[in-house]
């Protein structure tokens, strides 16, 4: 697929903006600050609904204006789609699909797909276990929109959960505010109606049923994803050793075709391919539901979920060293490069080739790792690149050209 | 800002559900220029409201009386009992004339961000419903949404040692629409609960 068309209103820095591209390889580029950042960063947010560079929506609207509009022409095979999505900080966003409204913005995920590589991605093998249960949810979303649901589930069954065990421990510490009623009547007060204990079984259960979901779409991606961003590593850094990945979960309990959750220190047998299929949602809700109770001490004195999918990690190994902590800068780089570069496989390998967007990537780069991540990209049906300098673009990788300065954007080639 | 009253009526609107400032200014302006009968008797309802309207010492439904309209009826079947959250949830299912057994309003769901656990609905009024063994059957109708499922697990493990039927209504497909507009996760309900074809 690609992106035909680009028009902003009050996003970032640009009051108004049109912006016609093509397929092949387009290139942004201009001193820092001048907005090339802001043209792709419209486009992602179109894919996954959310910033890759901000949290919340209000630095993505001009200042001054109430909100910010995004509009895109998306071609995929030869068929025309215009998405139009309002942005509205502090109140529900709004989008539109040629021309008409969806019930909800969610109902826009999938019509356009991007893969990413930023700066900010060395976060991915660098930074905090948030940062890689991201990149993983955010691909199962772009691979089923449905996950957004799923995960909007977890998160929401998660709050809840969290909210009844902070009041279980106010309650334990006499803490607890507003009026009680009196002790149970007979009956009730036999069921176990502990109050505060007695509703955590349901939550748990609810727990259960939505992290196994989440637990297995995210099992089943990482099996899915290692064998591709093992090769993508390969051609970026063929001297390295191998990179391998492992799903790291929180239950305590085993599960068959599940490896125990492995460690952070640099044993570990080499991962090899795992010859038992893996457990199913059924499984894994009943080894959840285990967990919690094993757990639920502990969770009661902290007042904190302690297992689930919000609490795993996915592992990152070079050989039989974990990446975090011991791989060099550069390799960490390519690391976080084979890791989108696996994602833009899978993603083209289940139908519609997605835009690729190189935010400010190659400057960070030593001539190899460019020349090789160059000739990967380069058959990509629509490449967008934002660059400094004109020098920061490889020559594989010629193609049209926007200046980018003070906010406008002309075409320069 | 208005003189005296007049501002006390258009604060006291604004405080309402659904009214911003510009619509009570506005309410307030249509009541001071209508006829003082209409607003006599607007006046006089909302006091009887609140003075005659109570809840149902049954089923916890919004009542004229001791008990509601459905509790005082024996033509309604005493074995079955709906639970709902809301009284409108009572009044959306009468409508549907399919149910003829009787009710019981939670007055909410449970939801710990709310503050809302057991003990804040009526469940023990359910719980001293069901003790005499007449019901045989229990229907959740709680709201299909994570808080309302909670709440409907949480009434199902309750009352399981009771030994009777409980049911909960089934979600899936709006009916008369299209197959291709329903969304994922409805779409993914109604093929979990798919049934038989028997013909």
């Amino acid at each position: 697929m690609h992106v035909a068309h680009l028009s902003l209103t009050d996003f970032r820095s640009y009051s108004s903006v049109e912006l016609a591209l093509e397929p092949g390889v387009t290139a942004f580029v201009g001193p820092n600050g001048q907005g090339k950042t802001n043209l792709v960063e419209a486009l992602a947010y179109v894919a996954t609904l959310g910033s890759f560079r901000v949290a919340t929506d209000a630095p993505l609207v001009r200042q001054g204006a109430s909100r910010a509009i995004v509009r895109a022409a998306v071609v995929r095979d030869d068929r025309r789609a215009l998405v139009e999505l309002e942005i509205n900080p502090g109140r529900a966003n709004r989008a539109r699909l040629n021309r008409s409204p969806v019930p909800r913005p969610r109902d826009i995920l999938g019509l356009l797909r991007t893969v990413l590589f930023s700066p900010e991605d060395l976060a991915l093998v660098k930074g905090d276990p948030a940062d890689r249960r991201r990149f993983l949810d955010d691909l199962l979303v772009a691979r089923a929109p449905r996950f957004a649901g799923v995960r909007a589930d977890y998160d929401r069954v998660l709050k809840q959960r969290g909210a009844l065990l902070r009041s279980a421990v106010q309650t334990r510490h006499g803490r607890r505010q507003g009026p009680r009623r009196q002790e149970a009547e007979a009956g009730f007060a036999a069921a176990g109606a502990g109050d505060a204990l007695s509703t955590l079984e349901v939550w748990d259960a609810h727990l259960a049923r939505h992290g196994a979901e989440l637990l297995a779409a995210r099992l089943e991606l990482v099996a899915a994803l290692r064998p591709l961003v093992a090769k993508a590593y390969a051609l970026l850094a063929p001297a390295s050793a191998p990179a391998g990945m492992e799903y790291r979960h929180t239950l305590s309990t085993a599960v068959d075709g599940l490896p125990p959750a492995p460690g952070d220190g640099p044993a570990a047998p080499p991962v090899t391919e795992p010859a038992t299929p893996l457990p199913g949602r059924s499984e894994l809700e009943e080894a959840l539901r285990a967990s919690l109770l094993e757990v639920r001490q502990a969770e009661l004195e902290r007042g904190v979920t302690l297992v689930g999918p919000h609490r795993d990690d996915l592992l990152l190994r070079l050989g039989e060293l974990p990446a975090r902590g011991y791989a060099s800068h550069g390799e960490s780089w390519s690391f976080a490069l084979a890791l989108r570069l696996g994602a833009y496989d899978l993603l083209r390998a289940e139908g519609g080739d997605p835009v690729l967007i190189l935010d400010d990537v190659f400057a960070e780069l030593d001539a190899r790792r460019r020349r090789s991540l160059a000739d990967i990209v380069a058959p990509a049906e629509q490449v967008l690149i934002t660059a400094a300098v004109p020098e920061d673009v490889p020559a594989q990788l010629a193609g049209a050209r926007f200046d980018v300065a003070e906010g406008s954007v002309t075409r320069v080639r | 800002m208005y003189e005296g009253v007049v501002q006390n009526l258009i604060d006291e609107l604004g405080l309402l559900p659904g009214v911003g400032p510009k619509s009570a200014q506005r309410i307030a302006f249509h009541l001071l220029s209508a006829d003082p009968a209409d607003v006599k008797r607007l006046a006089h309802v909302l006091l009887e409201v609140k003075e005659r309207v109570r809840f149902c010492r049954v089923c916890g439904n919004v009542a004229a009386e001791e008990e509601c309209r459905i509790c005082r009826d024996t033509r309604r079947d005493p074995h079955v009992i709906c639970v709902v959250e809301e009284s409108k949830d009572v009044v959306a299912i009468e409508k549907t004339r399919e149910f003829r057994g009787r009710y019981h309003v939670l007055g909410g769901a449970i939801s710990p961000i709310e503050g809302v656990g057991p003990d804040d609905l009526r469940i023990r009024e359910l719980m001293a419903r069901l003790a005499d063994g007449q019901v045989t059957e229990l229907i959740l109708a709680t709201d299909p949404n994570l808080e309302g499922e909670a709440t409907a697990t949480y009434l199902a493990r309750l009352v399981k040692p009771m030994g009777l039927k409980v049911t909960r209504l089934a979600s899936g497909l709006p009916v008369g629409g299209d197959l291709e507009y329903a969304d994922e996760v409805t779409l993914g309900r109604a093929f979990e609960g798919r049934r038989l074809l028997d013909v």
